[in-house]
């Protein structure tokens, strides 16, 4: 690593000065190295909550399976979904958010690097203490969307932690939403104007926005919840006038625009990536800029098409229903840009193409079952059954998750400096969309036949065993590819770092015009920006027949300049938000079990943001 | 926000070099506009009037109360127009979507 | 891209507005702020005149009293801006006396509902007591911890502002930790109106 220049100040705490080493990973204020965590913590996620998935196609592969007793099932469901959504989408976006965002727009961190690292902390203490529940009497069970007043009388300590944990996490996200946020707006390099940036920022712009107004409310909700069950309140009592529905409304309030948080950020990896495979400028780019922020905007508007069943009356219905069918006119813009951005380009189908085309196409089957959840009487049918889990993985699963791992190959040599196997990769992608689809095609069926969800067993009467059972050996495909996927990874990182050239994929954007893996300070110089697309411009120019011409000397993929990175200053690293994190899972325990706790938990965060405040900042 | 390729980088927008603050003397008016405020709205919620016009009295002194902080003394009035937008677009979507939430529970005719 | 604003010296590097971004987070903050006590008033609201037992707003409530904590707390937004005016003209004396007169009066308001809530405790309300107890305790809670924070912002800027880490340009770290407590102060604002001054309907059968 080229020498930067870090604190020297002194103190009774010293400020740490080391950014590499096995303990600087616990100081760093880098938002590449937060990424990194947020990356490897969020696949670890992700791997538990595949393990819950496993575990319920297991219990579900025969009708009247005793694998799973009831209680056991409703924990496993309930923390499948919770670690899926809260500690795998999520954060695996706030890992390529962290990563990229600064590198595409020519800056050399996000606005404020350690409320980052705080940020992260946070997110894996709250990850934790969420998971420390299965030890500690038991994990949540009454269902990621905790329906009063159900949640409410469950008996243990499940959903307490389910309140507390999200919670925590959801302090962890708006704190970062902010701070990424104000990166966007603010901290691009000259020239990089709001529609020079990739349309990846732009979704991680929308996205940012959606949690920070999204999450006071289930914040909101999680204080009702944890209040009624800790110490008696009425929210959401019947019996003293507390309305349960009341619940419903706040959490989808929060929920709907949720889903497009989990969705907004493959949508802009897919738009990075079929360009360059296309080697194409992106269809449209205004179309799918304004249609991401549609998609925000009226993402709040859809949230009661989760509730029509629940007796809201026909005026109610009608609306949500008109507004859920407006939502699918945007999301319909990007399909026709990303199908615009693919038609008469020069295609190259490696991994990375693979899974953006594969996720494009899984999402708008998800997306179809979507549309009929929008109309009312037919949503009466398919609510609390199988086709609604259909739908939902079809969105989620096939858009988000296949777009992560697109993500991951494409992005894959810029983080590490090395390429994954791309035979190991093709492989892998077609056993996961044989599996993903062999798993959840057949819920459709399962659904309109009338199984319902979030049940344990099903009768053997309901005529559905095959349909099960075909699940079910899909979601062991799945498992088999995620396998493929850890060796390729093991195998990989196991070797030198070895690329011939650090732009492998001749790529558009600003990340590319940096080393493989980037330095700390990330641009020698901090670019000027002249166009959307700067790098490709940088390489390529059209002649009069209007084909590409490569540019004399404007590529990356040659020597560097010869700056280095001296008399960059960089943030310092900091202990502080590592020691600020741990007063929340005290803060947490200390709901559960004693007040002293609970003192323990705010004096340790209340003293860690006093030493945050008055650290003695960057030397020079 | 140029749409054109190979326009050259706009620069910032301009700002006015020395920005306006309010003297003391204003913003003690303005405090004393909000304490007068403060006692209408006392001195209605004491009165005989009740019903529809006490509420909607009593929000438009809130209201004009809200605006007057937020304009002075939080500055948005004075400051760049950015903050402004971020600000409404926090508090008109709250209001927005909750008075939503309150009609689907037919709240008004409690 | 040269940021001129005073905002902007604050930026140690050019920002793409001109304008700084600690102001710009502080505003988006203080607007997610409003869905948070936005959802904390909707409960409230939704439930006023739903309990099914008392005690009940009217046998508490001391309009009196709440109002003397409202011009105090008023009275705190007008001394924080006077000690941001201070802090501009670098009179650190008077920013110093005008910070602690903000953090006191802010104290006087905390301790204001202490007393309140320790009298509606005793008058048989506890936040488990009924909707109203819950509602009331939980909102009015909330924004007390807002206020908690905001006074402890205001000492940790007065001893800043002794160490002399302020003298950069003291009128920012002033005009941001200002931007919260007026907002905390507009939170009450809307508080008072909607919970104390509008009347809430007696439930059924109640005289």
């Amino acid at each position: 690593m080229a020498s930067v220049t870090v604190s020297t100040q002194k103190g009774i705490l010293r400020r740490p000065m080391a950014t590499t080493g096995f303990w600087s990973w616990f100081t760093t204020v880098d938002h590449k190295k937060i990424g990194i965590l947020y990356g490897v913590s969020s696949f670890a996620f992700f791997l538990i909550g595949g393990g819950e998935a496993l575990l319920i196609r297991s219990q579900l592969a025969k009708p009247g399976n005793t694998l799973l007793n009831a209680d056991q099932y409703n924990q496993i469901f309930t923390m499948h979904a919770l670690t899926m959504i809260f500690l795998f989408v999520m954060p695996m976006s706030a890992a390529f958010f962290n990563y990229l965002i600064p590198l595409m727009i020519g800056a050399r961190d996000v606005a404020f690097p350690r409320l980052n690292a705080l940020s992260f902390w946070v997110f894996l203490l709250g990850a934790l203490f969420l998971n420390s529940s299965w030890f500690l009497g038991g994990a949540p069970d009454g269902g990621w969307f905790a329906y009063a007043p159900n949640s409410v009388v469950d008996p243990g300590n499940g959903m307490t932690f389910y309140a507390i944990g999200l919670l925590i996490t959801g302090i962890a996200s708006t704190v970062g939403a902010i701070n990424l946020a104000i990166t966007v707006i603010n901290m691009r390099a000259p020239g990089m104007s709001m529609f020079r940036m990739p349309v990846f920022v732009w979704m991680g712009l929308v996205v940012q926005f959606l949690l920070a107004f999204s999450l006071p409310i289930i914040t909101v909700a999680l204080f009702q919840l944890l209040f009624d069950r800790r110490w008696g309140t009425a929210f959401f009592d019947p019996t003293r006038g507390g309305e349960p529905i009341l619940w419903q409304h706040m959490f989808w309030l929060f929920g709907h625009p949720e889903v497009y948080i989990l969705i907004l950020p493959a949508f802009g990896i897919i738009s990075e990536i079929l360009p360059v495979f296309a080697r194409k400028p992106l269809f449209g780019y205004q179309f799918v800029v304004f249609s991401g922020i549609a998609i925000g905007f009226i993402g709040f508007g859809v949230w009661a098409h989760h509730m029509y069943a629940a007796g809201l009356g026909p005026v109610a219905n009608t609306a949500f229903g008109i507004s859920t069918a407006i939502i699918a006119i945007p999301t319909g813009v990007k399909i026709f840009n990303w199908m615009g951005t693919l038609y008469g380009g020069d295609l190259h189908f490696a991994s990375p193409m693979l899974f953006a085309i594969g996720a494009v196409a899984m999402f708008v089957i998800g997306g179809l079952s979507g549309v009929t959840h929008s109309i009312v009487p037919s949503d009466y049918q398919q609510t609390d059954t199988y086709y609604i889990v259909a739908h939902l993985h079809y969105v989620l699963f096939g858009g988000a998750v296949f777009g992560i791992f697109g993500g991951m190959y494409y992005w894959w040599p810029k983080v590490f400096g090395r390429m994954l196997n791309e035979a190991w990769g093709k492989v892998q992608f077609w056993i996961l969309l044989i599996g993903f689809n062999l798993a959840f095609a057949p819920m459709h069926i399962l659904g309109l036949g009338g199984m319902i969800r979030r049940e344990y067993t099903y009768p053997a009467s309901l005529g559905l065993t095959v349909w099960n059972q075909v699940s079910s050996v899909g979601a062991f495909t799945i498992a088999l590819s995620v396998l493929l996927f850890i060796i390729n990874v093991v195998r990989t990182q196991a070797k030198k770092r070895a690329l011939e050239t650090d732009d492998p994929w001749d790529a558009r954007t600003l990340e590319w015009t940096t080393p493989c893996p980037p330095p700390a300070y990330n641009f020698a110089e901090v670019p000027t920006v002249h166009s959307l697309d700067e790098f490709w411009h940088r390489k390529y120019a059209e002649d009069e027949t209007g084909r590409l011409v490569r540019v004399p000397a404007g590529a990356s993929g040659e020597a560097h300049p010869t700056a280095d990175g001296h008399g960059i200053h960089l943030p310092s690293p900091s202990f502080w938000p590592l020691v600020i994190s741990l007063g929340f899972p005290l803060l947490g325990y200390g709901v559960l079990y004693s007040w002293w706790l609970i003192g323990a938990g705010a004096v340790v965060i209340v003293v860690g943001l006093i030493g945050f405040v008055l650290e003695p900042s960057v030397a020079e | 926000m140029s749409l054109d390729p190979h326009a050259p980088p706009r620069p910032a927008p301009p700002v006015a070099h020395a920005e306006y603050h309010p003297s003391t003397r204003e913003y003690v008016r303005v405090g004393l506009i909000l304490i007068a405020l403060t006692c209408i709205e006392v001195w209605l919620s004491y009165s005989s009037i009740d019903g529809w016009k006490l509420i909607a009295l009593l929000l438009t002194c809130t209201l004009i109360k809200f605006l007057m902080v937020v304009g002075y003394f939080m500055h948005l009035k004075f400051d760049n127009g950015r903050f402004s937008r971020l600000f409404a677009l926090g508090a008109v979507g709250a209001f927005t979507l909750y008075v939503v939430v309150l009609l689907m529970f037919g709240v008004w005719g409690h | 891209m040269a940021d001129v604003t005073h905002d902007a010296v604050h930026t140690e590097h050019v920002t793409s507005t001109g304008l700084s971004s600690t102001k710009l987070a502080m505003w988006l903050f203080l607007a997610s702020e409003c869905l948070l006590f936005g959802g904390l008033i909707t409960a409230y609201v939704l439930y006023r005149g739903q309990s099914t037992t008392g005690p009940y707003p009217q046998d508490v409530f001391d309009i009196g009293y709440t109002s003397v904590s409202s011009f105090v707390l008023l009275a705190s937004s007008l001394t924080m801006v006077l000690s941001h005016n201070a802090a501009l003209a670098r009179d650190y004396a008077r920013m110093r006396l005008w910070l602690l007169g903000t953090a006191m009066l802010g104290l006087t308001f905390v301790g204001g509902q202490v007393f309140e809530f320790t009298t509606f405790y005793h008058e048989g309300l506890s936040i488990k007591t009924n909707l109203f107890g819950s509602t009331f305790f939980t909102l009015t809670g909330f924004h007390g911890v807002h206020v908690t924070v905001g006074i402890l912002m205001l000492l940790i800027l007065v001893v800043l502002s002794f160490r002399g880490a302020l003298s950069d340009d003291p009128a920012f770290p002033v005009e941001m930790v200002g931007l919260y407590w007026h907002f905390v102060d507009i939170v009450w604002i809307v508080i008072f109106t909607l919970v104390y001054l509008i009347p809430s309907p007696k439930p059924p059968g109640v005289p």
